[in-house]
């Protein structure tokens, strides 16, 4: 689609999965939400062809309106309708969509989303967190082809945040529909997508499946703090012992944490790069339990002049370590040489609901 | 007996008038408002001044127009005319017209208030979930704009009850066609007839007193709902 505006122009041309989780990231301004706009029909951009799952839904004068297209939607500020209940707005979709009222689907959307006891309730009486809830449920229970989420925890202050992560973890899990979620927080993205595009000034700039994309993401993009990549991993052992459990991955296994993650459960970890060092040698003496050998693959700019991110191949997968010019200099690291990655700390990702999100 | 027996025609007639434009306005300022609420139209801004117009005008300025306009040569005399309903003024349905006239910024402007007040989102999120644009009027705009209801129907009513210059043009002073309280009330201050003067007018200040208790005693659970 192309969008022309004073003072912004959007050219994003993206095919994204029809499954799963993909989501749109870029820095505010960058034209997240009028995509998302644009896919849903409320911005109706002259020009554009939307297609989704083979039905064209505008393409030159052809244009499906908004309340044909089958979406839920959920925005940044919970749109709950002031004049219902927490029921009655949640069946105002599926009604539209002939459902009875005692729909097993409705049933499951409200246990999913553990909504059974704000049902009475008046929407005015519910923290920010059980509003975002029940506009997610809200949109579910109109049995939407496509989810769109745009920003749906950026108003949310951190622990409302992380009351309401496991829901999305648990949709991410159950639902058969394709989600599109747009944010500016690598933080959720890491844990709930599968694909990832990065907008930027309304263009994309790169996009594939999120363990690919994140260890080439241009670091200019985002917070140096932020660069990192993300593993699928296998809880392989437990040392009740020392409360570690041991973590495989294509390439390697790391101790964490143990956060009562029963063994042979899948998971995703994110490794900061700012928590890899790099090492001629295996740590000995150490406080540090994770060390790695592997293959400097490449090396970008780190944000920051005086830092740059090393890339590092440890089997299968591929890691950053961000170390300073300096030590990349005096340590003389260069593409194909042999190294240590000593990994400070490892962040679980996707805890089962109930248990926060204990890091590090 | 507190009022005579004109005294009550009169303000049976002005009740009748006031419910008569209250529900005519109803119908035809919702859509109106609706539209100056969520237009982009350039002609929006013209319009909403016409609307507003009878805010500034002196009502004897709108009578004589209205009057021109219903007399045998206007475009609303030959309409009339022409539908077999004979002219205008003079009679209950010219101060009808008349009263839509005056009394439609009373009307439209709380609506657009209130319409203008319902963020985008709310009906983006109905369009969204299913409901096509009337159906999104009916369940999330209208009840939603319940308050800027009320407050247009109460203004309405009793701006059209009060009217005196707009009605003195185009109805004159018939008994029990068009003379409504506020002329009745003129008429005994004319005559000198203090007393009966003051119970008119003390059924009429009772009158506002109730319907603004009214208003009062509905609006809280109306705020409770914002």
């Amino acid at each position: 689609m192309r969008l022309e505006r004073a003072g912004f122009s959007l050219d994003v041309a993206m095919e994204l999965p029809g499954h799963g989780v993909s989501a749109i990231f870029g820095p505010s301004g960058s034209g997240k939400t009028t995509v998302l706009r644009c896919l849903a029909g409320l911005e109706r951009v002259p020009g554009s062809l939307v297609d989704f799952q083979g039905i064209t839904w505008q393409k030159g004068a052809h244009f499906v309106p908004v309340h044909r297209r089958g979406i839920g939607y959920v925005f940044q500020e919970a749109t709950l309708f002031p004049h219902l209940d927490v029921r009655a707005n949640i069946l105002y979709g599926a009604r539209r969509h002939g459902m009875p009222r005692q729909d097993k689907a409705i049933q499951e959307i409200v246990t999913l989303l553990d909504l059974t006891p704000l049902l009475r309730r008046h929407v005015c009486h519910l923290s920010g967190g059980e509003r975002q809830r029940v506009a997610i449920g809200r949109a579910l229970a109109a049995s939407p082809r496509l989810l769109l989420m745009d920003e749906p925890l950026a108003n949310l202050d951190q622990g409302r945040k992380l009351d309401i992560l496991p829901y999305l973890d648990r949709l991410h899990e159950t639902l058969r529909i394709p989600i599109i979620y747009v944010s500016h927080d690598l933080d959720e993205l890491a844990r709930l997508s599968d694909y990832l595009v990065l907008l930027q000034a309304g263009r994309v700039v790169q996009q594939g499946s999120l363990f690919e994309v994140l260890p080439h993401l241009e670091t200019n993009l985002l917070d140096e703090q932020d660069a990192c990549v993300v593993l699928q991993a296998r809880v392989a052992a437990r040392d009740s012992s020392w409360q570690l459990a041991r973590l495989d991955f294509a390439g390697g296994s790391l101790w964490a944490r143990d956060h009562g993650v029963p063994v042979g459960s899948q998971l995703r970890v994110r490794l900061l790069a700012r928590d890899v060092s790099l090492s001629l040698e295996k740590m000995e003496h150490s406080s540090i339990l994770n060390s790695l050998p592997g293959m400097v693959t490449g090396i970008v700019p780190g944000g920051h002049p005086g830092l740059c991110l090393v890339q590092v191949q440890l089997g299968d997968s591929l890691l950053l370590a961000q170390v300073t010019r300096r030590s990349m200099t005096e340590m003389g690291i260069h593409p194909g040489m042999a190294l240590w990655a000593n990994i400070k700390s490892v962040t679980l990702l996707e805890q089962p609901l109930g248990t926060r999100l204990g890091t590090r | 007996m507190l009022l005579s027996a004109d005294d009550w025609q009169a303000v049976w007639l002005t009740a009748r008038l006031a419910s008569v434009v209250t529900l005519i306005l109803l119908v035809l300022g919702t859509p109106l408002a609706w539209w100056l609420a969520r237009t982009t139209s350039s002609l929006k801004k013209p319009l909403g001044a016409v609307v507003a117009l009878p805010l500034v005008l002196p009502p004897s300025v709108l009578g004589f127009y209205l009057l021109l306009a219903m007399g045998p040569n206007g475009p609303l005399g030959r309409l009339s005319a022409a539908l077999g309903l004979g002219l205008l003024p003079f009679s209950f349905w010219g101060l009808v017209v008349a009263s839509l006239c005056y009394s439609l910024p009373f009307m439209v402007q709380p609506l657009q208030n209130a319409f203008e007040g319902i963020g985008k989102p709310f009906l983006e999120a109905a369009a969204l979930l299913g409901a096509a644009p009337l159906d999104a009027f009916c369940t999330v705009a209208v009840p939603m704009a319940l308050p800027g209801f009320l407050a247009a129907v109460v203004m309405t009513f009793a701006h059209t009850v009060g009217e005196f210059g707009v009605v003195l043009m185009i109805g004159g002073n018939l008994p029990g066609i068009t003379r409504v309280a506020s002329l009745q009330l003129y008429d005994h201050v004319e005559a000198l007839e203090y007393a009966a003067a003051h119970r008119l007018a003390l059924v009429m200040v009772t009158f506002s007193f109730l319907v603004l208790l009214a208003v009062h005693a509905l609006r809280p659970d109306a705020r409770r709902r914002d």
